[in-house]
């Protein structure tokens, strides 16, 4: 059907087709990231389990993980929102279906090309910025252009006053990804070396979360929450303080993430007072959207969007207060390197990030595909799934990560930290395949929703309807 | 209060962004130009060779293209003995030279003079291929290092050297980091070492100048193995690396890291083929108790990825 549609007049194509193949994209995606994910953590607690070939190997897969969460399922949920957002925050039609069909299209192309090459090894040793160079290209010019194209113009065409912080952020961080991919892998594209090599590879690993990952994710939140509850956002002005403080602040701490590397103190210094800055943005978020559920809780119990959506605001929580004083150097030096950094990292993607657009996927593929859910339990299998697998994984790694960080400073014999660890690395594998298996249950569920969800009358949205199943 | 439409959106966007690109990018652009290249800088790039990971001459990255380390204990044109032995890093005909030879400014100032002057390096020619040493000597007062290009000064051809040095002398260091690069070691073991507390066990982190022209410096994130930056100083025994690539837990039973068994190839040093099932079987019998010592670790042949792996641990990771 995609084939059809990639050579049909743009007329001709159904509204809301992109974000349906958006929408199944990212969830497969997010199959396949959850299960690389479940089975290297696996090779972490048993690493005798499938050896002898480098296919199988950790290092070959641990890099296929992180970006087929990252680019496949957390990047392409957020075109799945853009997709359907942006233009129904006009009150227009997305500018162009085909020019979605035609990104979503080249992206499966372009991410399955890339980490196939990573997997075998093919790789620029650079990371979060593993893909080669071309892949990179492919990525700016085949993906982010064209979705950017689309979203801009959709904004600039839009029969409303105004722009709504959504849309604000959607049009900034494309913009800004954009920037951040063409700088980020300038080192590649253009032979730069040593310490320059060094600094733009975090500087990219960190624009990407924070100006990409984690603003796009509230901005969805924007848009879910006043929709599901039916209230108004609680303060327009309040989400521009929380867009304006991104764009100024956090798009500068990168070099907390080297605070050991000879870089310039000063510039240390600098990231490490703008990265607390984040608890601005971070506290007008968290703020704005819990005040928007006034008179609305029973919604976190009843419906499950609602219930996605403010799990991952409240995750945003410890998130920012994490992430806001782990990279002053009083703290840095202690979970610098440790499981502490990868319990956050997963706080980040995995809680907050992808709880929010778990919830805009439900929202977004009922809407379009004019269908009610197929089964509530299932999702709330997947929810429970999800957030169980999460914490046990979260907490586990946490842990582990202070023992690390102990045996660090006391200078423990690091063998004694691997044994030591141990139970923690089979409970970050258990819940691992917890969300794995959630997400299995999730594809499973939306696929049904596509074939024999109830027809949503016109004038009507899927939430409005009562649960079948 | 009416709706109020912003007058500076893009543009508001726009400054504020290219405000923070300023500081982050141009600000220290500055202080990483002034970094004067080390001793351990110019070594690695000689070492490395232009790039490692996916490149044009490399693009399956399989370690192909990179200059070969040597140590020489004597003087390849005239024998008379170098003592202490020195380090010699040959490009053979066609192969790319390290970044500091072609864009000299790299070197940082004063290894630049003394590079371009005494060393000769523009008389480097890639199509001849070239042989380089590492000089010292006093800039300004200052003792720096610099690169010498040793075909140009000495009269060493490529060729002379590889023969004067013989096998055992070689180390594949460029190909071996590529490996450390493509088998994803740097996941777990970082390169490095922090500032504070890990002087005493993982040594000094790296100085200013101890990059220049090299890449990708994969420093590494998540340490969920020891750093590495200096682990050659603390183990340069070649015959624990190897058990330790083939089976981690023969010297060390409670490691986590992987078996890396599949970087030996095929044939062993002798030409031997390695039967991994029949050292697998014996392995098992050994961890279960019905033997007393586990099976021999097959010798790397030379050209085997394990060699060159090694060979970089424990030429540059000192």
């Amino acid at each position: 059907m995609l084939m059809k549609y990639l050579f049909a007049k743009n007329d001709e194509i159904p509204a809301g087709s992109a974000t349906i193949f958006f929408g199944f994209s990212s969830i497969f995606w997010f199959v396949v990231g959850t299960g690389l994910g479940s089975f290297n953590a696996a090779k972490l607690a048993f690493p005798d389990w499938v050896t002898g070939t480098e296919l199988f190997a950790f290092g070959h897969m641990r890099q296929v993980h992180v970006l087929a969460v990252i680019l496949g399922w957390i990047s392409m949920a957020f075109g799945m929102t853009m997709m359907y957002m942006t233009p129904a925050l006009g009150n227009t039609k997305l500018w162009s279906e085909k020019l979605g069909l035609w990104t979503v299209f080249l992206w499966n192309i372009g991410l399955s090309l890339g980490l196939i090459l990573l997997w075998m090894g093919i790789t620029s040793g650079r990371e979060y910025s593993d893909l080669i160079w071309p892949i990179d290209l492919v990525v700016i010019f085949g993906v982010l252009l064209p979705l950017g194209i689309n979203v801009w113009m959709t904004i600039s065409h839009r029969k409303t006053q105004g722009i709504y912080i959504t849309n604000w952020f959607f049009g900034a961080c494309i913009f800004m990804l954009m920037i951040v991919f063409l700088v980020g892998n300038s080192p590649e594209l253009f032979n730069l070396t040593g310490l320059t090599e060094a600094y733009l590879t975090f500087w990219f690993a960190h624009n990407v979360l924070g100006l990409w990952i984690t603003p796009v994710a509230a901005a969805i939140a924007y848009y879910t929450i006043p929709k599901l509850t039916g209230n108004p956002l609680y303060s327009h002005r309040i989400g521009h303080l929380h867009f304006w403080s991104i764009v100024a602040f956090y798009s500068t701490p990168a070099s907390h993430h080297l605070m050991s590397a000879p870089l310039p103190e000063w510039l240390k210094s600098f990231a490490s007072v703008e990265g607390v800055l984040i608890l601005i943005p971070a506290v007008a978020f968290v703020a704005n959207i819990l005040l928007t559920m006034k008179g609305k809780w029973s919604l976190f119990v009843e419906n499950v969007e609602t219930k996605f959506s403010i799990t991952g605001v409240l995750l945003a929580i410890p998130l920012n207060m994490q992430g806001g004083f782990q990279q002053t150097r009083a703290i840095n030096w202690y979970v610098h390197g440790t499981g502490w950094i990868v319990a956050h990292a997963h706080l980040a993607l995995l809680g907050m990030s992808s709880f929010l657009e778990a919830a805009a996927v439900y929202f977004g593929l009922q809407a379009m595909l004019r269908r009610k859910l197929y089964s509530l339990t299932l999702a709330n299998l997947h929810y429970w799934f999800f957030i169980i697998g999460f914490c046990i994984y979260w907490i586990s790694m946490t842990i582990a990560g202070l023992m690390q960080g102990a045996g660090k400073i006391y200078e423990v014999p690091y063998i004694d930290v691997v044994v030591a660890e141990h139970p923690y690395m089979i409970a970050r594998w258990a819940g691992g395949t917890m969300v794995f298996t959630g997400n299995v249950i999730w594809l499973y569920n939306m696929w049904m929703t596509a074939r024999e969800g109830t027809i949503v009358p016109s004038g009507r949205y899927a939430h409005e309807l009562a649960y079948e199943r | 209060m009416g709706f109020q439409q912003y007058k500076f959106g893009a543009a508001g966007i726009g400054l504020m962004f290219g405000f923070s690109m300023c500081i982050t990018l141009f600000g220290p652009s500055n202080d990483f130009r002034s970094g004067v290249s080390t001793w351990v800088g110019l070594d690695k790039q000689l070492s490395l060779g232009r790039v490692i990971g996916f490149s044009y001459e490399d693009p399956l990255v399989t370690g192909e293209g990179k200059p070969t380390t040597v140590i020489l204990d004597k003087d390849p044109k005239t024998g008379a003995a170098i003592d202490p032995p020195m380090r010699a890093y040959v490009y053979e005909p066609g192969i790319k030279f390290s970044p500091g030879v072609n864009h000299p400014d790299l070197l940082g100032p004063g290894v630049q003079e003394l590079s371009q002057g005494k060393g000769k390096i523009g008389q480097a020619n890639m199509g001849a291929g070239a042989v380089f040493t590492i000089g010292k000597d006093e800039f300004n007062g200052e003792e720096v290092d610099y690169i010498v290009n040793a075909t140009a000064v000495n009269g060493w051809t490529p060729s002379e050297v590889l023969a004067a040095a013989g096998d055992e002398n070689m180390r594949f260091v460029g190909k071996g980091k590529t490996i450390f690069i493509t088998e994803g070691c740097w996941w777990c073991h970082t390169l490095l070492p922090e500032q504070t507390q890990d002087w005493q066990f993982f040594g000094a982190p790296p100085f200013l100048g101890d990059m220049n022209g090299e890449m990708p410096t994969a420093f590494g994130s998540d340490r969920k193995a020891p750093d590495l930056l200096h682990v050659a100083s603390r183990n340069s025994s070649r015959e624990w690396m190897t058990m330790h690539f083939f089976n981690p837990r023969l010297v060390q039973p409670n490691s986590i890291m992987p078996r890396y068994d599949y970087l030996w190839g095929k044939t062993d040093i002798n030409g031997n083929s390695i039967d991994m099932d029949k050292w697998r079987a014996d392995y098992n019998a050994y961890v279960n108790g019905q033997s007393i010592y586990p099976p021999e670790v097959p010798e790397p042949a030379r050209n085997s990825e394990v060699r060159a792996l090694i060979d970089w641990v424990l030429t540059s990771l000192r």
